[in-house]
């Protein structure tokens, strides 16, 4: 046996050529697929952590889930959803388009590239073993409020803040990549007014997390320094203050908040004109309606804390900042529908999600002007009416716009054609399964449930069960997302070098699948259209 | 069998009829219009919010779903190439400026008086710790605590749940019709939230601070209201119940309470004075330790994990009987375990430390009694 098999031993094992490739690997599209499928995983299991919640929250009283394990799986799910699968995800798509919509041969600094990804393994396996430790995992919502996270946190705690800061030097640095990417590596004769619009919000997107990343960084590390080192930021026995968490939380957090769905923004931007087969409506003003909702961004904050004791003056002037985010808002929603409007359209798999995107998280800023307005906040403030609020414009606002990118691009990015019938049905089913669930919560809000319970009095039953049920179906979809990825990867229909017919870009000039290296001499820009008939 | 099956289904449509048909559906997908000037105009504010933003909405996804239909590709083959319009991107800029400004104006005026906590008739201290609520009234000067009374049978769906599940209390905050009731909040430990909907008050609970909040309640009656701010394990298990009550009879109830405080500083010198036996100790100390303790050691003492320790065979329980003392009277620093000499009555603190030496197989045969605890305290 070991005679005959000599010859069929490589000079390395496949296993380790294999781990090397990915390991080492400083190529934007391998690094771009990294992110996507660690995007892909961590979805899978912080959604198998919303299902636990929902089984909980099924019927009135305790069945599966005691408080203080639902109370992690509430943390948890926030943290994984929102550091492990948006922000993931958007990066992974970043690697993958920027470099080929701008017409660069690969990321500015590609090392780094490769640096950024490779802390994210890290950084999630240190926050997902804490459940396994004493004590069990972090048990204060994924907002930590000191002092429940500081004085009375798990030992578990210091694994989360080293975890954070591990998840904050990736996107600093990943951002830091794209920002220079962008303004280095265009194309001759592409402006940035010239730039696709999905390239446009990413940059302002880099920006927002190169500003406010660090500031998470200060939180969690002035956390920890509360918690070991006998400081008083956050402790009002030592002089500290509990409120000043919340403020430099929320620093970070509201244009956080953005980064979740700015690069929605310009997926949809890039797909609907493609499907409208009419060019976007009001470039310009896309691009400056995002610049100012990044602006906005910085200076309502305090919309999170009003019921924390804010003085009048300065209830009223986050108010009214946050209400003029509906006018750049409004602008975008307006201009995507005059896209469509006298266009020719077709509704394949990535329009169908780009529509339900629009949409939806419109839904999701409608709630969010109302929850604007300080008086009725009152009332709605840490109740299931703001839980409703942001899952509309993060599941079918940031998630379907992930989703809808990658029914876009994975004919480019594999060389085959995603199932569309398939497809078809992952929408629709999706699209009810989301509204069943995430509807029924804002009833539940207004008639007065709290967020983050465990447990609730019997009016609140009916619309619960609606939701569970919603989520269950919810939870399934996705499965029939993974079957149809990958069998797209591993097969089917081969995709032209254009995949749509009227898809405008530099990404669409090359050949599907988009070999390794791409645009090692400059292409040509503005796109000539005999381009486009290479097959 | 099937029949069985058909007349549960039946019923279960029935019931869903009835529920979407009753008009006391508007009670659990809606606002409540609650019983202040304040909710009700908080609640126009939100009708008005919500109009404006389902006309925004019709006209929207409107035209969206008309060109979605009529400007598809089998019916308008060939796609209009228009691209931009300084005039209406001016006009889709403007106009929703105009409607936030409209909107802008009842909140700002709402939010004045809602933040004008001048001039209050009454106002009570509310302070949270985990997971209960002390009502302290400063004029009458005396205060108790709030503590939910849903027994753990029914959240362990060993009993069935009755009507006020986990919205219940053992005693309510008691206030009075008609006067202006200012509410300051603060806490022991982490934040609350203190939010009863029929008032439209929620106010946050924040160690180190004490915040304002009030109401003038128009109508006698009982209202419930939850902590709305996470907090810990039982974060759901925090409960508001309100008695609302005449003013006559309000002022009767102060008086009421305060001969109680009279009387029972009487009956704690009486409880002093004797010598207890294990057999009553035992008794007391278990109620007293179903109701406080088991929560977090768990009704048989087994504790949960190294956050909640167990109590059976435990360090402090089966150690030295004044460290015991000392750790249930003053509670241990920066854990959840809090300080209960202010909380129990000596009798109640002596035997619930005496039920933990000799329950859960401790069986150490220590006796405490009131009067080592007051003079410990």
């Amino acid at each position: 046996m070991a005679v005959t098999a000599d010859h069929a031993i490589p000079n390395r094992s496949p296993l380790i050529a294999f781990l090397s490739r990915w390991l080492l690997t400083t190529n934007h599209k391998e690094i771009g697929t990294l992110y996507l499928c660690l995007s892909f995983t961590l979805f899978f299991i912080a959604g198998a952590m919303a299902m636990v919640i929902r089984l909980e929250l099924f019927q009135p009283g305790i069945q599966f889930a005691e408080p203080l394990f639902y109370n992690q799986m509430v943390t948890m799910h926030g943290l994984l959803m929102v550091f492990g699968v948006v922000m993931p995800g958007f990066v992974g798509l970043a690697n993958w388009l920027i470099p080929m919509m701008i017409g660069a041969p690969d990321m500015a600094l590609p090392r780094l590239n490769n640096f950024s990804f490779w802390i994210l393994p890290f950084a999630f396996t240190l926050l997902i073993s804490s459940l396994f430790m004493e004590g069990g995992a972090p048990n204060f919502g994924w907002t930590f409020y000191a002092p429940l996270s500081t004085t009375y946190g798990p030992p578990s705690t210091d694994f989360f803040i080293i975890g954070v800061h591990l998840m904050g030097i990736s996107s600093v640095l990943g951002a830091i990549n794209i920002i220079v990417t962008i303004f280095n590596l265009r194309v001759e004769g592409m402006t940035l007014m010239k730039m696709p619009l999905f390239v446009w919000t990413w940059l302002i997107t880099a920006f927002l997390l190169v500003m406010v990343m660090p500031v998470l960084a200060g939180a969690v590390t002035m956390m920890l320094t509360d918690r070991h080192f006998d400081t008083s930021f956050f402790s009002a026995v030592g002089g500290g203050d509990p409120v000043l968490f919340q403020h430099v939380f929320w620093f970070f957090g509201h244009p956080e908040v953005y980064i979740l769905i700015l690069p929605g923004f310009g997926i949809a931007s890039q797909i609907i004109p493609t499907f409208a087969r009419k060019r976007l409506f009001g470039y310009h003003s896309m691009v400056y309606a995002t610049i100012s909702i990044a602006v906005l961004s910085f200076v309502v904050w305090g919309h999170h804390m009003f019921t924390t004791g804010m003085p009048l003056a300065a209830e009223l002037f986050v108010m009214y900042a946050t209400m003029m985010i509906a006018v750049p808002t409004g602008v975008k929603v307006f201009n995507w529908v005059a896209t469509m409007w006298r266009g020719s359209m077709t509704f394949e798999t990535p329009m169908l999600f780009a529509i339900g995107f629009v949409i939806l998280f419109t839904i999701g800023g409608f709630s969010g002007l109302m929850l604007a307005l300080v008086p009725v906040d009152f009332q709605y403030h840490d109740t299931f009416f703001v839980v409703a609020h942001f899952h509309y414009v993060l599941y079918p606002g940031a998630i379907f716009g992930i989703m809808s990118a990658v029914y876009y691009w994975l004919p480019k990015w594999t060389g085959n054609m995603y199932d569309e019938r398939l497809g078809k049905l992952h929408f629709w089913t999706a699209i009810i399964a989301v509204n069943m669930t995430f509807f029924p919560m804002h009833f539940l809000g207004l008639a007065g449930m709290p967020r983050r319970i465990v447990d609730y009095s019997l009016q609140f039953a009916d619309f619960n069960m609606v939701t569970s049920i919603g989520a269950g179906m919810l939870g399934l979809t996705q499965l029939l997302f993974l079957y149809i990825v990958v069998k797209c990867i591993r097969g089917g229909e081969k995709a032209t070098s254009r995949v749509w017919d009227s898809a405008e870009g530099l990404e669409w000039t090359i050949p599907s699948p988009a070999p390794l290296h791409t645009f090692s001499t400059p292409p040509q820009f503005p796109i000539p259209e005999k381009v486009y008939q290479h097959d | 069998m099937t029949s069985i099956i058909n007349r549960r289904c039946r019923g279960l449509i029935v019931s869903i009829l009835l529920a979407f048909s009753n008009t006391a559906f508007a009670a659990v997908m809606d606002l409540r219009p609650g019983v202040t000037d304040i909710s009700r105009r908080i609640l126009e504010l939100h009708h008005l919010s919500l109009a404006i933003c389902v006309a925004m909405g019709i006209l929207v996804f409107g035209t969206m779903f008309y060109s979605m239909y009529a400007h598809r590709r089998s019916k308008h083959p060939k796609p209009a190439d228009f691209h931009e319009s300084l005039l209406v991107e001016i006009i889709w800029t403007a106009v929703p400026i105009l409607i936030l400004i409209g909107l802008a104006i009842p909140a700002t005026s709402a939010l004045r008086e809602i933040e004008d906590n001048s001039n209050p008739d009454l106002s009570i201290l509310i302070t949270g710790s985990q997971w209960k609520w002390h009502y302290q009234y400063l004029e009458a000067d005396f205060g108790y605590y709030s503590n939910m009374s849903t027994p753990a049978e029914q959240i362990n769906n060993l009993e069935t749940k009755g009507r006020n599940y986990i919205l219940e209390v053992d005693n309510a905050l008691v206030l009075p019709t008609n006067k202006k009731v200012r509410f300051l909040t603060t806490s022991d430990d982490v934040i609350h939230a203190w939010w009863v909907p029929d008032f439209a008050v929620k106010q946050d609970a924040i160690p180190g601070y004490i915040n304002e909040a009030w109401a003038r309640i128009e109508v006698p009656g009982l209202f419930r209201g939850q902590c709305a701010e996470l907090c810990g394990k039982d974060h759901a298990y925090m409960p508001i119940e309100v008695e609302v009550l005449p003013e006559e009879e309000f002022d009767q109830w102060i008086l009421d309470q305060l001969l109680a405080i009279e009387l029972a500083s009487g009956q704690a010198v009486a409880d002093r004075a004797k010598t207890w036996t294990m057999a009553e100790l035992m008794d007391i100390g278990q109620t007293v330790f179903i109701d406080n303790c088991a929560t977090c050691h768990e009704a048989d003492g087994s504790g949960q994990g190294s956050t909640y320790p167990a109590l059976a065979g435990g360090e402090i329980p089966t150690g030295p009987m004044p460290t015991h003392i000392e750790r249930v009277m003053s509670g241990a620093v920066d854990t959840e375990m809090q300080a209960w000499a202010p909380q129990l009555s000596d009798l109640e603190l002596a035997s619930v430390i005496t039920y933990e030496r000799n329950a859960f197989g401790n069986d150490l045969g220590d006796i405490v009694q009131p009067l080592t605890i007051f003079e410990s305290r």
